[in-house]
């Protein structure tokens, strides 16, 4: 699998580490449900699924790939830290 | 029919014209009393035990393509109950229990084979985890012996002992534990069941769960509606997607791990061996394969194939313990979907719906676990109350924190 | 003295290199340019094995990859390379080979009395017997069967050769280099493209090697010979010949090249094979076909073989394997094949074709043979060859006719599995008797046989017109090609899946001995999906993967089950293609170099003392270091424990992760990192602390030290740094991005060691002098420094690990070795002594701190007796979660100390804790010992462990119960600090 890294272009994903899921949002501390469902519950789609990848061997950039589940098809990588932001 | 000698004799001397179908390709009836949603070996099992343990008798279990299509058919077949927390000793233990009388039980020659399952260690840290794991082992009934590097030398003396990166200082050997010919299982228990009444449906997908007023009802499939009172889903490797039919988010991610096997050879290796210094474990096969494998990939999947640097990684660790296995060949190379949950052990359960039972986050130790898994989610959609050996992998220690984290990772489904 | 197969001229070898190779230790001749089996079926030897399972003598089948049955041990020794494919075993001089899966010989055999079993050991038989009594399955029965497991054998040696790994960047690669694949790459190489051709036999030209047609005016081996010249002009072709591609993975390919392998052992410094992952824009498969072999009974004895392999080992090789041969074909390839048999000077006996019907201009090809249509094969006899064949004609009658060879030629099957790899799905065609992949993945073309394009004229056009596709597609331009002009052949095709006839079994898998009964009473039984039938039976799972069995074994599927090929569909092929050797996928990464070594700073003066090393992760660390006259470890470290507590010792502790934090925000981001409070540190200052993870368990701990107002150093323990890190950067970059943080890892940059024992600060005042005043009023415990030796930065950190009066000091990793052997000098006057993990472990032991054991994921600030730096005051990663029921529990197992009652016994980690008395059970278990050490100090073994309760329990005596090891002992619950319990020796 290739990643786009935006800041070094394409990589081989073995130099990336994976973490899940980027579409959950921290939630405010004195929420134990929200922050139980945040820690604990995924969606776990089929098909399109937007996920955080770090370059660990790379930049240490945290990137939000877009990626299809069901074919492995990498849509789209953006800088988290843009998305965090925007 | 009932296989024997006498069978046996009677059916070679007659040109096999009467071996029967070894389950009824049934069609779906508009109603059951239970519905096992998963034709996989653990719906199988459930299914055989609802039967011949509680007498019941109008089960269907429902498989969306060809029964053993999953991980029961893409496996490597080891069996051991070598775990570290009680919660998962106790379930592994009675499943190690069940498989060793099954073939007697079912009537099926699984082959099971009670090699040996090796953990190698290859460091102080390493050996005081086993050690605890051993311990930990004995207390819940289980046999464990801890090894030190001449002990793991006089049973596989071929391994890398002299020029090993991390020298093998040991290992806890499970004796107890060994491998089974996977397909068998799925085929033994479907027949079994079959021949108890529970009607085996294939090529029918489950589309909706039916729930009314909080309550299951029935089930929308590739082949129309069908009523039920009580609903196990055991579908692992696809859960959150099944669940999700009943409007639960679950505790799961769905990963890839691979498998492999070489050519077949002649045998070498005895029993199964687990790497401790890297992702590798490998067994050989009655036919001579070499059977291994290593970690998942690591990302969410639904593939159920996998990518070239876990196949090198394992290749790597098994080159690493076994240099002599440079020159065989792999010959086949497949992945699996399997339930990666945030503790990395199982969740046998109700669920909120009533009449609604999940079954699933096997990680990557649900073959081992079928008897076992059958066996309890049997109890728990008979009796409604959990088994024993399985009453604290429920859903709800998720929110309690009362974690079953064998490896201390935390909630990161790819790490466990 | 054998009799020579060998044609007086013809074919691609070159007689003027003859070769010697021994088979089953029989010394043979061939030539430059021969295959194992070539150079074997010249020397008149077909039989080479036997099947797998009833030990049937087994000839040589196909000429190429797909072959069942020529498996050969090829080398002895270390280098034994077992189930290898003699067809694809480029002959080399000296080359050495030997039969499997016989004994004596695949002329005698003694396990061929499994044939005798034949009418028992069906499909499934296993599954149904083998129970009774239960006991014997493992004892006599499984021994038995794995007894006559597998084929050849491993040495059982390490492999002596190396491999490595290598990557390719393209625009297009082309998989197979016969007529399609020379086309392709030719069309885009002139287009400029950068192309890799891979061909996984040593010459190109696929069938152009064994055709007689011409191509452009010149033969086709004359036409792949110039093709091959030309792309070898062209700078941006790569040709990689011997080179299989394995596998399609998401983004890459995987091909194998058999660097060595044709040659006796690798050259000095060459690897015997080499894994290449080639990144490929575009990709044209032109990996041909497999022709199928055909299904009647008596179908498997040696000397029937595919026709299409005939062809090749006359035109090729210059061999006829038989002087009277027969051809079955429901093909008009087969009379092609008939055809250039007669040509190269064989005697075509008959020409038998199942279809009634075939075009004159086809039937032409037989010659004077006498020609048999609507008719089959329906009987062979000839046990260690083939003698004669039963023919049934159109109307019934059968007659016998005596041949030495068969042909069989049952149309071809395209090679499209590098296509399904990443889940396109083989679709039946009823028009080309063929499955073929039509929704190929991205970027991927397929063309020529591979695409059933059967003609070499088809071939050639549909492969120049992919390259041309592909060169467009990556932004060459369309060019306009000069058409490749060849003539075009018949290729009707009329499958018939199985032949009736004698009693005898109809092989479909002839190395798994997979019959038609099989498959029907597999289908009788109920596997009716492909998928269960290649479980039940085996079929398609040997070596050759099924490239001959697997269409012949679904149809005949389907016929059972009454269903179309095209509903009945096909096993999902996976990779690799080829099989590949486990060592190619290791590459170097085996041995002492599986993983990266590590070393610290001061390694090789460590050395030079005579340390012990010891793996720690990846990096190496002194373990302890030698005295003389010393002979057990534990003297060693007790001495360094004796050292350090009553004079000073040096312990290098680089490892431990270092991560430099800069911005006006840090102590902020700490706040929210750490469960204890940062932003409070001042400057000069280090504290200690604790992380959790989002869960609530403890992620890690360290120290934290803060350098100026904007820059931090933070340490790690040495397993958790790049996982520290990785969490950091999610929580600024992910979580809290609006923060003024930047982070780096400075683990490599700095080497550290640690100073610890009352005489520590004499020894860095006689070092350092008055660049930094060290006093303990100037530089009280936990303070720390940046300054300058000379031009050298040094950073000065007072912490202790040990208890005792101790310092951390820092210098850039260049200078770390020349830091060590400073201090080790300067230490002179001050009895220095170096100590190691051990000791290091022994005195945070005593100290009763916590560590890895401790720290184990499943632990949680509470447990380990820091739930007091929990900060109730601020929000942190893990607060919420570190709430819940059983986190909170006050049963939960809590650090405590231990020694044994009997204060001569030894503890050991992992040894399980009960309250005394009880008999040991799940729910009577009160936690377990972490952390061990003999304690100098106490002259005694102490430990750490976690006890249920354990605070409110010291004083107890509890019982330790430790089954793997034989131990069963008392111990008293003591204080986890089992020094200086008030701190004075740190603060001295």
């Amino acid at each position: 699998m290739r990643i786009p890294c935006p800041y070094c272009g394409s990589r081989d994903a073995s130099e990336f580490s994976y973490s899940g899921d980027a579409t959950l949002t921290r939630p405010a501390p004195d929420s134990t449900d929200a922050m139980f469902d945040y820690v604990y519950l995924r969606d776990n789609p089929v098909g399109v699924h937007q996920e955080h990848w770090y370059h660990t061997a790379g930049c240490h950039a945290w990137v939000k790939v877009t990626r299809n589940v069901s074919t492995h098809e990498v849509i789209d990588a953006v800088l988290a830290h843009d998305e965090a932001e925007s | 029919m009932r296989y024997s000698l006498t069978s046996l004799l009677k059916q070679t001397l007659t040109g096999h014209k009467g071996w029967t179908p070894q389950w009824r390709d049934a069609a779906p009836k508009a109603e059951y009393d239970i519905i096992i949603v998963g034709g996989g070996g653990h719906g199988l099992a459930t299914a055989y035990y609802l039967a011949k343990e509680y007498g019941l008798k109008n089960i269907a279990v429902l498989e969306k393509s060809w029964i053993g299509s999953g991980n029961i058919g893409r496996n490597t077949t080891i069996i051991r109950s070598n775990y570290l927390l009680s919660e998962n000793i106790s379930l592994y233990e009675l499943s190690l229990q069940l498989w060793e009388g099954l073939e007697q039980d079912f009537n099926y020659n699984a082959m099971v084979s009670q090699r040996g399952v090796l953990n190698l260690y290859h460091s102080d840290g390493q050996r005081d985890a086993y050690a605890r794991r051993g311990n930990m082992m004995r207390l819940n009934g289980a046999d464990s012996e801890l090894l030190d590097r001449e002990g793991v030398r006089k049973l596989y003396p071929f391994l890398n002992f002299d020029a090993a990166r991390f020298p093998i200082q040991g290992g806890l050997l499970q004796k107890r534990g060994g491998t089974v010919r996977h397909d068998a299982v799925a085929w033994g228990y479907a027949r079994g069941a079959s021949d108890r009444g529970v009607d085996v449906i294939q090529n029918c997908e489950v589309t909706g769960i039916d729930i009314v007023d909080g309550r299951a009802v029935g089930v929308q499939t590739s082949r129309g509606a069908i009523r039920a009172k009580k609903i196990g889903i055991a579908v692992a490797g696809s859960s959150s997607r099944v669940a999700a039919l009943a409007g639960m988010r679950l505790p799961i991610e769905s990963h890839v791990l691979q498998a492999f096997v070489s050519e077949g050879l002649k045998p070498i290796i005895p029993g199964v061996i687990t790497f401790g210094a890297g992702h590798f474990y490998i067994s050989q096969s009655d036919k001579g394969g070499l059977v291994f494998g290593g970690d998942i990939d690591g990302y969410n999947s639904y593939a159920q194939r996998g990518n070239l640097p876990v196949v090198e990684d394992v290749c790597e660790g098994g080159m690493a313990l076994m240099p002599a296995i440079g020159r065989a060949r792999m010959l086949r190379n497949w992945g699996g979907l399997v339930d990666m949950s945030m503790d990395g052990s199982p969740i046998i359960d109700r669920t909120h719906v009533k009449g609604l039972y999940l079954n699933a986050g096997w990680c990557y130790g649900g073959f081992k676990a079928t008897p076992g898994s059958g066996f309890v989610f049997a109890h728990l959609l008979a009796k409604d109350e959990p088994h024993p050996a399985a009453n604290r992998l429920l859903l709800g220690r998720f929110r309690s924190g009362h974690i079953v984290d064998e490896k201390g990772q935390g909630a990161q489904p790819n790490l466990h | 003295m054998s009799i020579s197969r060998r044609l007086a001229s013809g074919g691609l070898i070159d007689r003027s290199k003859p070769i010697s190779f021994s088979f089953d230790g029989k010394t043979y001749g061939g030539y430059a340019g021969d295959t194992l089996a070539s150079a074997l079926l010249a020397n008149d030897t077909m039989l080479v094995g036997r099947s797998f399972k009833y030990h049937r003598p087994r000839g040589i089948f196909s000429a190429g990859p797909e072959e069942p049955n020529a498996l050969v041990t090829l080398r002895s020794g270390a280098r034994a390379e077992p189930n290898t494919k003699a067809t694809t075993v480029e002959l080399f001089d000296g080359l050495a080979a030997s039969s499997q899966n016989c004994w004596p010989s695949p002329n005698f055999d003694l396990r061929a009395v499994h044939q005798l079993a034949g009418p028992l050991l069906n499909a499934g038989f296993y599954y149904k017997t083998f129970m009774w009594p239960a006991a014997f399955w493992e004892k006599f029965y499984e021994p038995a069967i794995r007894a006559s497991a597998g084929l050849g054998a491993l040495s059982g040696l390490d492999d002596p050769d190396t491999y490595e790994k290598t990557h390719a960047f393209c625009d297009l690669l082309v998989i197979g280099a016969g007529p399609a694949g020379l086309a392709a790459a030719l069309a885009a190489g002139r287009a400029g493209a950068r192309v890799v051709l891979a061909e996984e036999d040593f010459v190109l030209g696929g069938r152009l090697l064994s055709d007689t047609a011409q191509i452009d005016g010149v033969s086709a081996a004359s036409w792949a010979a110039l093709t091959e010249a030309e792309l070898g002009t062209l700078p941006n072709v790569r040709i990689l010949k011997r080179t299989a591609v394995f596998g399609a993975y998401d983004g890459e390919y995987g091909a194998i090249e058999r660097v060595s392998d044709h040659l006796p052992v690798p050259p000095p410094f060459a690897p015997r094979q080499r894994l290449w992952k080639i990144v490929a824009r575009q990709c044209v498969l032109a990996a041909g076909a497999a022709e199928r072999p055909l299904v009647f009974p008596g179908n498997d004895r040696p000397a029937i073989m595919l026709a299409s392999a005939l062809r090749i080992y006359a035109n090729r090789f210059g061999v006829t394997p038989g002087q009277c041969i027969a051809i079955f074909t429901t093909s008009d390839d087969g009379w092609r094949s008939a055809f250039e048999l007669q040509k190269a000077g064989a005697e075509i006996a008959v020409v038998v074709d199942a279809r009634a019907e075939v075009a004159p201009e086809v039937r032409k090809f037989a010659g004077n043979a006498p020609q048999f249509l609507g008719a089959h094969v329906s009987d062979t006899s000839g046990y260690r060859r083939l003698t004669n064949i039963e023919i049934t004609d159109s109307t019934g009658k059968t007659r016998s006719v005596a041949v030495d060879t068969l042909g069989v030629s049952g149309g071809w099957s395209p090679s499209i599995g590098i296509a399904t790899h990443l889940g396109s799905k083989g679709n039946w065609s009823e028009e080309r008797s063929a499955f073929l992949c039509t929704d190929t993945p991205p970027g991927m073309q397929i063309a020529g046989a591979a695409a059933a394009q059967w003609t070499l004229a088809d071939a050639l056009h549909h492969g120049a017109l992919a390259g041309a596709k592909a060169a467009a597609h990556v932004g060459l331009g369309l060019q306009t090609q000069k058409p490749i002009i060849a003539s075009d052949e018949a290729s009707g095709n009329n499958p018939v899946w199985l032949f009736k006839g004698s009693r005898r079994k109809a092989f479909i898998d002839l190395q798994n001995d997979v019959t038609a009964t099989d498959v029907a009473l597999a289908a009788q039984e109920g596997f009716r999906s492909v998928e269960q039938l290649k479980r039940y039976t085996t079929l398609g799972m040997a070596t050759d993967q099924g490239k001959t069995s697997n269409v012949n074994g679904l149809a005949i599927l389907a016929g059972e089950i009454r269903k179309t090929i095209a509903e009945t569909g096909a096993t999902r092929a996976r990779p690799p293609h080829v099989p590949v050797a486990i060592g190619a996928f290791a590459g170097l990464h085996s041995g002492k170099h599986f993983k990266p070594t590590r070393l610290t700073a001061s390694h090789a003066a460590s050395a030079a003392l005579n340390a012990t090393f010891v793996e720690a992760g990846q990096w190496m660390r002194a373990q302890w270091f030698n005295a003389p006259g010393e002979t057990d470890w534990l003297q060693s470290v007790t001495r360094e424990v004796k050292a350090v507590r009553s004079s000073v010792g040096i312990c290098d502790v680089s490892t431990l992760g270092k991560i430099a934090l800069c911005g006006s925000d840090v102590g902020a981001f700490l706040d929210r990192v750490y469960v204890n409070t940062f932003s409070t540190l001042p400057i000069g200052k280090v504290r200690y602390g604790v992380m959790l993870r989002e869960d609530g368990f403890v992620m890690d701990d360290g120290t934290t030290a803060r350098l100026a107002a904007d820059h931090y150093v933070m340490t790690t323990t040495t397993v958790n740094a790049g996982k520290v890190m990785q969490h950091l950067e999610y929580c600024h970059q992910v979580l809290w991005p609006e923060l003024d943080v930047q982070m780096v890892s400075v683990t490599e940059q700095w080497a550290q060691i640690a100073v610890a024992g009352p005489t520590s600060r004499e020894l860095l005042q006689a070092l350092l002098g008055d660049a930094c005043d060290i006093s303990n009023e100037a530089f009280p415990y936990m303070a720390c420094a940046e300054f300058h030796v000379g031009n050298i930065p040094l950073r000065l950190f007072r912490v202790s690990f040990s208890g005792e009066l101790a310092y951390e000091i820092a210098a850039p990793a260049g200078y770390g070795e020349a830091l060590f052997n400073a201090l080790m000098s300067a230490g002179k006057t001050f009895d220095v002594m170096p100590y190691g993990t051990e000791a290091l472990s022994v005195m945070r032991i005593e100290k009763g701190h916590v560590a890895g054991s401790e720290l184990n994921g499943q632990t949680v600030a509470r447990d380990l007796g820091l739930g007091r730096m929990m900060s109730v005051k601020k929000d942190y990663i893990g607060r919420t979660m570190a709430a819940r029921e059983a986190l909170i529990d006050p049963d939960r197992p809590t650090l405590v100390g231990l020694r044994p009652v009997d204060r001569s016994q030894r503890l050991r980690n992992g040894t399980l804790l009960f309250a005394r008395g009880v008999t040991p059970a799940p729910d009577t278990n009160a936690g377990f010992i972490t952390s061990t050490a003999f304690s100098p100090g106490n002259n005694h073994w102490i430990g750490l462990g976690l006890l249920a309760r354990g605070p409110e329990r010291h004083g107890e005596i509890i019982r330790a119960w430790d089954p793997v090891r034989s131990g069963d002992l008392e111990l008293e619950v003591v204080d986890p600090v089992f020094i200086d319990a008030e701190g004075a020796r740190l603060r001295a």
